[in-house]
């Protein structure tokens, strides 16, 4: 569903990603994880259709997001980092202008954004801007936007940074709804997330892919078996080699 | 073609509600409308001394608009594209399946659409002189309309500079004084100036640029085709810069 092939990135002398490449299946949830700085964000606006790569390309659904834009994008929802929003809008506004933005019929908008609310369980904040609304709301409407329009491919940047336990807990146990008939990338930098979250995880560092697995396979190449020390002495490799 | 249309339009009308329900849902159109009719009034009746000039038309009244248009369209125009990058929006909005032109033509007639409420709202002075003596109101009529499409031709400056430099305060000040560059330019002090220095002819080819000059004619209520081209193609001038500087945002 989800096709990266050789993707590049540089800003100035700033080689920020090179060469990324995986295919994602439906059904999977991949942690995209790596060191702030790595290239996991830059990656993840490539594949949005925000950023253009310097060469290579994603196929979004079967359809390119370097030469079919558009197309691409439709079968995407995208949570970008830190969930900007219009502040000014109320959620429901918010998601009647998503709605219509993605040109989902007039008839079917007022249930799109019924059934993304209830899905990202916003209901209670729905009277109040976006701009009075928590951290943990706020991600939530980002999320109900990316949801809104039933896309195969979700792209979810930090979806649960700078949440409370319970809220992570709760958009945790969304994306396990989800998870069965979509293709979900996740980036994350809290690890303890992953084994809870993701069915597959890469670990990038300066731009490269450097392990690829279950989270178990990664937490195995560490001497004591956890995730944490797999990350450190992935990335600590990877900085060992380039130096 | 009508899918290339389709396309490329898409998004427009998403754009424009969205953009002009922001305006309305902060005080930022409340405030502007309020100013810009309050400036407006005062340099009409008392710099533009509309009772003392003692005929019933509206002279005192449009010649302020390139001068009051300069100053207050940048200040419309500039959140257009700035605050987007400055919350970060603009990441979410190019990840839409959306076309270019439909994003900077909705922004655009979303602020287009402000202005005109805001000379809508000038219609006291349109019944004061109907009230005071028989004016032509055909040639009034004119006028608003030529001014209308001068105030599309200021603002597409505004949010073409706000794309360009991602920040509210930059882009105001850039936008008025490329807006003053293109006002001034009709001004006899400039022209003069000019055609001492390089001649005539570059002094007229100056003045051809020149919103003054364009809105001459309307003023005194003649429609002049050549004005109506002029505005609306400078708009599309800028509202194709516009696009080119907010896609530039693709590159990185």
């Amino acid at each position: 569903m989800l096709d990266i092939r050789n993707l590049e990135k540089s800003f100035g002398a700033k080689r920020a990603v090179q060469g990324v490449s995986f295919t994602l299946a439906k059904g999977t949830v991949l942690g995209f994880l790596g060191p702030n700085g790595a290239g996991k964000s830059t990656t993840m606006r490539m594949i949005a259709g925000v950023l253009e790569p310097d060469s290579g390309d994603a196929l979004i659904n079967g359809k390119s997001i370097v030469s079919n834009r558009r197309d691409a994008q439709a079968a995407l929802g995208y949570l970008p980092e830190g969930a900007p929003l219009y502040e000014d809008m109320t959620p429901p506004e918010f998601l009647n202008f998503m709605a219509a933005a993605r040109r989902i019929e007039r008839g079917k908008r007022k249930d799109a954004v019924e059934r993304a609310i209830a899905d990202a369980r916003i209901t209670t904040v729905s009277g109040q801007r976006i701009g009075a609304l928590s951290k943990g709301y706020r991600r939530r409407v980002g999320l109900a936007g990316a949801i809104l329009h039933d896309p195969p491919v979700l792209l979810l940047d930090e979806p649960t940074d700078g949440l409370d336990p319970n809220q992570k807990r709760a958009v945790r146990a969304l994306i396990a709804r989800m998870a069965p008939n979509k293709a979900i990338l996740i980036s994350t930098h809290t690890l303890t997330e992953v084994p809870a979250m993701c069915t597959r995880a890469i670990v990038v560092d300066r731009g490269r892919i450097v392990a690829d697995g279950t989270p178990e396979e990664l937490s195995r190449k560490s001497d004591d078996g956890s995730l944490e020390s797999a990350f450190m002495r992935l990335t600590d490799q990877a900085e060992a080699n380039s130096a | 073609m009508m899918d290339l249309l389709r396309q490329q339009m898409g998004g427009f009308s998403a754009t424009y509600r969205r953009e002009l329900g922001a305006y309305f849902a902060t005080p930022m159109a409340y405030v502007f409308l309020a100013v810009f009719l309050l400036a407006l009034g005062v340099f009409t009746w008392e710099a533009g001394n509309f009772f003392g000039a003692g005929s019933a038309d509206l002279a005192t009244f449009f010649v302020w608009h390139p001068w009051l248009y300069m100053i207050f369209l940048p200040a419309l125009a500039m959140r257009l594209w700035a605050d987007e990058r400055g919350a970060g929006t603009d990441e979410l909005l190019l990840s839409l399946p959306l076309g270019m032109p439909g994003l900077v033509l909705g922004k655009l007639c979303s602020a287009w659409t402000v202005a005109g409420v805001g000379l809508l709202l000038t219609f006291p002075m349109w019944i004061t002189v109907n009230y005071l003596g028989s004016p032509d109101n055909a040639a009034i009529a004119l006028t608003y309309l030529v001014s209308f499409l001068m105030a599309g031709a200021y603002l597409s400056i505004g949010a073409a500079v706000s794309a360009l430099t991602g920040s509210q305060v930059t882009a105001f000040v850039i936008s008025v004084l490329i807006a003053f560059a293109f006002t001034a330019a009709g001004w006899p002090l400039v022209l003069s100036t000019v055609k001492s220095i390089f001649g005539t002819g570059f002094a007229d080819l100056v003045a051809q640029f020149s919103f003054l000059t364009q809105f001459e004619g309307a003023q005194r209520g003649v429609l002049e085709l050549r004005s109506v081209v002029f505005f609306l193609g400078f708009t599309s001038f800028w509202a194709i810069l516009n696009g080119l500087w907010a896609a530039r945002q693709r590159l990185g």
